[in-house]
């Protein structure tokens, strides 16, 4: 086996060698397949979180076309089904809490001391992508993409580029990238009032209900756009060794918004009542939708690199550091290191995210925040992804090279996302406003 | 002034250095049998990548870095 694959080996040089001499630009990458065939990649993945919360089957196909080395289409084609529930952004309390769907067409309603989950949550989403790539002259090479997906809530249209720069007999590649897309999202049930009080049935008459929850809606859907422009230089190092470095800005502009979360007011006047649901005239507690900024801009810098060992495993470590004007910063490290066994490899994998709090991220609202109706602040969200927050990922993967150009693999991940913040007032101090996120996966995946 | 004066120095040093060592890096063009495996490429699995991707834009506050940051789903 080893004699095969150092012929390999020396066949591969001995190519290259041979398309340099010929002043055939060598491809940087061995192709799979031969020109004008197709190769193939699909994979389904069943991901589930723990707590009855949001599962999903999303399978997943990516078709190549090759026109020759280097010119190819890619077309890919993703669909998902999701079902189960979804933190609110409400506080858990000792007394049972009663919220209405989104849709304001129904209730549902949370044990005491539970975290309040909206179990309303299912959707499906069809995604298509179609990318071309081909050199431009020797030196160059550009790609040029379009997007498009769409879900019962909402619909994202996109198009994108990139241009590269060969540079040192193609060791250094510089890369320059830019994608536009533009979402609109149409919620069921409209858009939410920013800070507007959730409409709760409780001691009303079904039509005193409904003006209200009318008066909690701004319109059936938003929109915004989204660009991002990504500089980035791909270096070889040595004859195993390859690394990359991107700068990326992110700019978003318009409805950012989670129309289906909320916060609780909470009662922070001294007393008895102190850390308990704030209640209104209608006897029923305050819950009011959430508000984002309209405009957002992220920086990222992101590094990897890969390297062979001398036993022909493979490791692979990145990083990524970024901030946004939102007040989040972030660090992610990802390390991957590929046994190869002959025909099969084996790779585990571990990540680590580390994230600070948005700036708007609060637990809850107090009364006095609350203000009567007319908050004394802005913004604000009690959305977990916003929050401090560790996480943590293991994973392993399996794959098996039937022949050369035909693989199955099977990928399992586990992650395991901490949140912390404002640990609360009063009564909510003996709640555990924090439960971690437990997310599992696994991956079946065919290469032909 | 003189912070500034550092600052203009250290980005003048890092870069003279950084070009160094890209000069010194890389290989010749019959050197690239080991980058031209599969398993040497920077994004190994387009599929696997994708898929973890738009794990980590539902269920995190950051995207983005390896390539565009994107959008399209409304996640939760």
């Amino acid at each position: 086996m080893q004699l095969i694959n150092d012929k390999r080996e020396i066949g591969l040089a001995l190519t290259a060698a041979t398309l340099t001499l010929l002043g055939v630009n060598a491809p940087l990458a061995e192709a799979k397949g031969k020109a004008g065939e197709w190769d193939i990649d699909t994979a389904v993945l069943f991901y589930s979180e723990t707590d009855g919360r949001v599962s999903a089957v999303e399978p997943v196909a990516e078709f190549t076309r090759n026109y020759d080395d280097d010119r190819k289409l890619t077309l890919k084609a993703v669909a998902d089904a999701l079902t189960g529930a979804s933190p609110s952004g409400a506080t858990p309390s000792d007394q049972a809490q009663t919220f209405t769907r989104p849709s304001g067409k129904g209730d549902y309603t949370v044990s005491a001391n539970e975290n309040p989950l909206d179990n309303s949550f299912h959707d499906t989403r069809g995604a298509l992508s179609a990318t071309w790539s081909s050199p431009l002259g020797d030196d160059y090479a550009y790609s040029v993409g379009a997007y498009g997906s769409g879900e019962y809530d909402y619909m994202s249209l996109g198009l994108n580029g990139t241009i590269s720069r060969y540079l040192n007999n193609k060791n250094t590649t510089l890369n320059a990238g830019l994608s536009v897309s533009a979402d609109s999202i149409s919620p069921e049930g409209g858009i939410p009032v920013a800070f507007s009080r959730m409409a709760l049935r409780a001691n009303k008459t079904e039509e005193a209900f409904q003006t209200e929850f009318d008066a909690s809606r701004q319109g059936s859907s938003d929109n915004k756009t989204l660009i991002d422009v990504l500089l980035g230089v791909t270096q070889v190092v040595n004859r195993s060794t390859i690394m990359q470095f991107n700068y990326s800005l992110s700019m978003a502009d318009g409805y950012m918004t989670d129309p289906f979360k909320i916060l609780s007011v909470i009662d922070d006047t001294p007393g008895a009542g102190l850390g308990t649901n704030a209640i209104g005239a209608d006897g029923n507690a305050i819950y009011v939708y959430e508000n984002r900024p309209d405009s957002r801009m992220k920086h990222a810098l992101y590094w990897q690199t890969r390297h062979m060992l001398d036993n022909g495993d493979v490791i692979d470590g990145s990083y990524r550091f970024m901030i946004d004007d939102w007040g989040i910063s972030s660090h992610t490290v990802d390390v991957h290191y590929r046994y190869m066994m002959g025909k099969s490899y084996l790779e585990p994998h571990a990540r680590v995210y580390l994230q600070s709090e948005a700036d708007f991220y609060t637990r809850y609202l107090t009364t006095t925040e609350y203000n009567g109706g007319t908050p004394t602040v802005t913004e604000a969200t009690a959305d977990y992804r916003l929050g401090e927050m560790l996480s943590g990922t293991l994973g392993l993967k399996w794959g098996y090279h039937l022949t050369e150009d035909h693989e199955v693999s099977v990928r399992g991940e586990y992650m395991k996302q901490t949140s912390t913040g404002d640990e609360g007032i009063g009564a909510l101090a003996t709640q555990g406003l924090y439960p971690d996120t437990d997310a599992f996966w696994l991956q079946l995946g065919y290469t032909f | 002034m003189k912070i500034r004066q550092m600052l203009k120095n250290g980005c003048i040093l890092v870069v003279l250095v950084g070009l160094t060592a890209c000069s010194e890096w890389g290989v010749k063009p019959w050197e690239r049998d080991v980058l031209a495996k599969p398993e040497m490429q920077l994004i190994v699995s387009p599929i696997d990548a994708g898929l973890d991707d738009h794990i980590y834009f539902s269920k995190e506050g950051s995207s983005g870095g390896r390539s565009f940051g994107g959008g399209g789903c409304g996640c939760n």
